[in-house]
């Protein structure tokens, strides 16, 4: 019975530990009082002025627009890679898992950092184009590692049976490989998505021109002092992220796991 | 004899230097029901898959109704098969996974609906149109990929271990239904087993294979009784297989003593190897007996008593309703036509 508090309690502060900044953060988005520390009545007027300032909305229209295209690339990229890694015999197969895990476990600063050094060797100038091309490349990884299961629960003829019923290698694929697959598919994109919308380090190394994301720009405003805006922005973004994983969640429990 | 359909000619087929299939000659007529037989790794599968199209031969040629087809692709073969497994579209209904092929064909609506519906009649499944494949049991699964496969009314439709994953009851009845259906279409089946029993049961024509090589092909009736070597006899049923020297014809020595038989054209003296199945061992008296032995193990198996007896060189098996206890004195006895000769 004791030991049954003791080990909720335990489990309380952890929790606590955790979501207590992030609380805090989303109860003073809504603080009248422009002071931090003080609760000056209920506003929304933090999240009215976010949307009058054409940086924030210009930054949440990059955001969203490299989200999107990223996930839809590295989707494409990710799902004809892991078709290509099943069916490659164990030794390739091993190979190039693990050289796949690498970005994974890579420090995102590492990543970030080697991107703009390559962007800058061959001249291309950061920008919209080069945020997009590094998005696309941390994502890939993801996409892989959530479309390989699906492709080892499919039984192994599968494909041989689109074949033999007189499906060319083509429309195999079309009608029934990718259906198949589809559920990873989807949460490799969902994945996608989210890691986009949330990144900053890489983003910060490879864009320029004027094109940020909201990461970046909550970056920027914090360093010229923190104002209540920056709360409300991290709500949002927060809100956003957190249905995204719920989603993805509610996909990868049905019986798979994302890392094999 | 009906007509020859598929050709096989010194086919070989090897992965990674390991040879699967060596050398392989056979022809498969039109309306058999033709099974590969053999241990697993003795190449049935791999056999299989080159008459499919899923595997090309590395050496010789195959032939389909006198054209060769060593590259054909797959879709473009009058070959259906019915995969290990099923392997059955999840994300259709049953009725989308036997349309596939009707689909990929252009067949008119109202000619494929009436195709599934017959498919669907044939295999019992009426009424399942709308059922997700995931939703059926082992026994239906099975049925829609057989219906998936037959409704593009191939010449010829491979089966490649259909009723392995099955329990032994329901594949007593899928055998049954499986070669009525064989007989009511009229097209060539091609099974593959490690099932000696099923392959006995359902063939019209058994090629017991192994290591690669075709050991023996023939009816189940010669493949049983008149197995051509150790292999063979070994692994079809039960037997004991005894060493032996053929002094003549119809004469043949093991475990000491003379015998008659009934196999002749073998060399003076040849060292031969000698089945007797356990079912065509009689036990009586020592006296009686051809042979005399100690019983050292009964095992009851239902219709019949398992008994294992030692005689002076060899452990006779023998199959009989007539029980002996352990350690009792008891005499052999079979008849000519019992003892079956075979090259050593």
């Amino acid at each position: 019975m004791v030991m049954k508090l003791i080990k909720k309690i335990y489990m309380s502060l952890i929790f606590l530990f955790l979501y207590a900044p992030i609380l805090v953060l989303v109860v003073f988005s809504f603080n009248e009082s422009k002071s931090r520390g003080q609760w000056g009545g209920f506003t929304l007027k933090w999240y009215a002025e976010l949307f009058r300032d054409r940086d924030i909305i210009k930054a949440l229209y990059y955001t969203f627009l490299v989200a999107l295209l990223s996930s839809i690339i590295s989707t494409i990229i990710g799902t004809f890679s892991a078709i290509g890694i099943h069916n490659m015999g164990l030794f390739g197969r091993k190979t190039i898992l693990n050289i796949n895990y690498l970005p994974v476990l890579n420090p995102d600063i590492v990543t970030g950092v080697a991107l703009m050094t390559l962007f800058v060797s061959i001249n291309l100038r950061l920008g919209f184009l080069t945020m997009l091309i590094s998005h696309v490349v941390f994502n890939i990884p993801y996409v892989i590692l959530s479309v390989l299961p699906k492709l080892r629960q499919m039984n192994k003829h599968m494909a041989e049976a689109a074949l033999d019923l007189g499906a060319t290698p083509f429309t195999a694929m079309k009608k029934v490989i990718i259906p198949e697959i589809m559920p990873g598919i989807i949460t490799g994109a969902l994945m996608a998505f989210t890691l986009s919308i949330d990144d900053f380090v890489i983003s910060f190394f490879n864009t320029g021109s004027g094109v940020t994301n909201l990461s970046i720009i909550i970056y920027s405003m914090a360093k010229r002092g923190v104002k209540p805006s920056i709360n409300a922005l991290s709500t949002l973004m927060l809100i956003t992220v957190v249905i995204l994983l719920l989603l993805i969640n509610k996909r990868t429990t049905k019986g798979d796991e994302l890392l094999p | 004899m009906s007509k020859k359909l598929i050709e096989l000619q010194n086919i070989t087929k090897s992965y990674n230097g390991v040879v699967a299939v060596d050398n392989i000659n056979l022809s498969i007529r039109e309306n058999e029901f033709i099974t590969f037989l053999g241990p697993s790794g003795c190449g049935k599968t791999t056999t299989l898959r080159m008459i499919g199209g899923f595997e090309e031969p590395d050496e010789g040629d195959i032939f389909f109704d006198g054209i060769r087809i060593n590259d054909l692709p797959p879709y473009k073969r009058n070959i259906n098969t019915v995969f290990q497994r099923y392997a059955l579209f999840t994300h259709m209904n049953v009725y989308e996974n036997i349309a596939f092929g009707l689909r990929i064909k252009k067949v008119p609506s109202k000619e494929m609906d009436k195709r599934i519906k017959r498919m669907l009649k044939l295999v019992d499944l009426e009424g399942f149109e709308k059922r997700h494949v995931d939703s059926l049991s082992g026994g239906q699964q099975q049925r829609v990929a057989i219906a998936r496969a037959l409704v593009n009314e191939p010449k010829v439709l491979l089966l490649d271990e259909p009723l392995a994953a099955l329990d032994l009851k329901l594949r007593k009845e899928m055998q049954i239904e499986l070669i009525d259906m064989q007989k009511n279409i009229g097209i060539t089946f091609i099974y593959v087993t490690h099932d000696q029993e099923e392959a006995l049961t359902m063939s019209d024509t058994v090629v017991v294979m192994n290591k690669g090589v075709i050991q023996q092909i023939g009816t189940p009736v010669d493949i049983y009784n008149e197995p051509k070597n150790r292999f063979v006899a070994d692994f079809i049923g039960e037997s004991n297989i005894i060493e032996g020297i053929m002094h003549e014809d119809y004469l043949v020595e093991f475990s000491g003593k003379k015998f008659k038989c009934v196999d002749k054209d073998f060399a003076k003296n040849e060292k031969v190897d000698i089945v007797i199945r356990p079912e065509d061992i009689d036990i009586t008296t020592p006296e009686n007996g051809l042979l005399e032995g100690i019983v050292t193990s009964v095992v009851f198996k239902g219709v019949h008593y398992e008994m294992l007896v030692e005689s002076q060189d060899y452990e006779y098996m023998i199959q009989s309703t007539d029980m002996q206890p352990v350690g009792s004195e008891v005499g052999l006895t079979f008849n000519p036509e019992d003892i079956h000769v075979m090259k050593g």
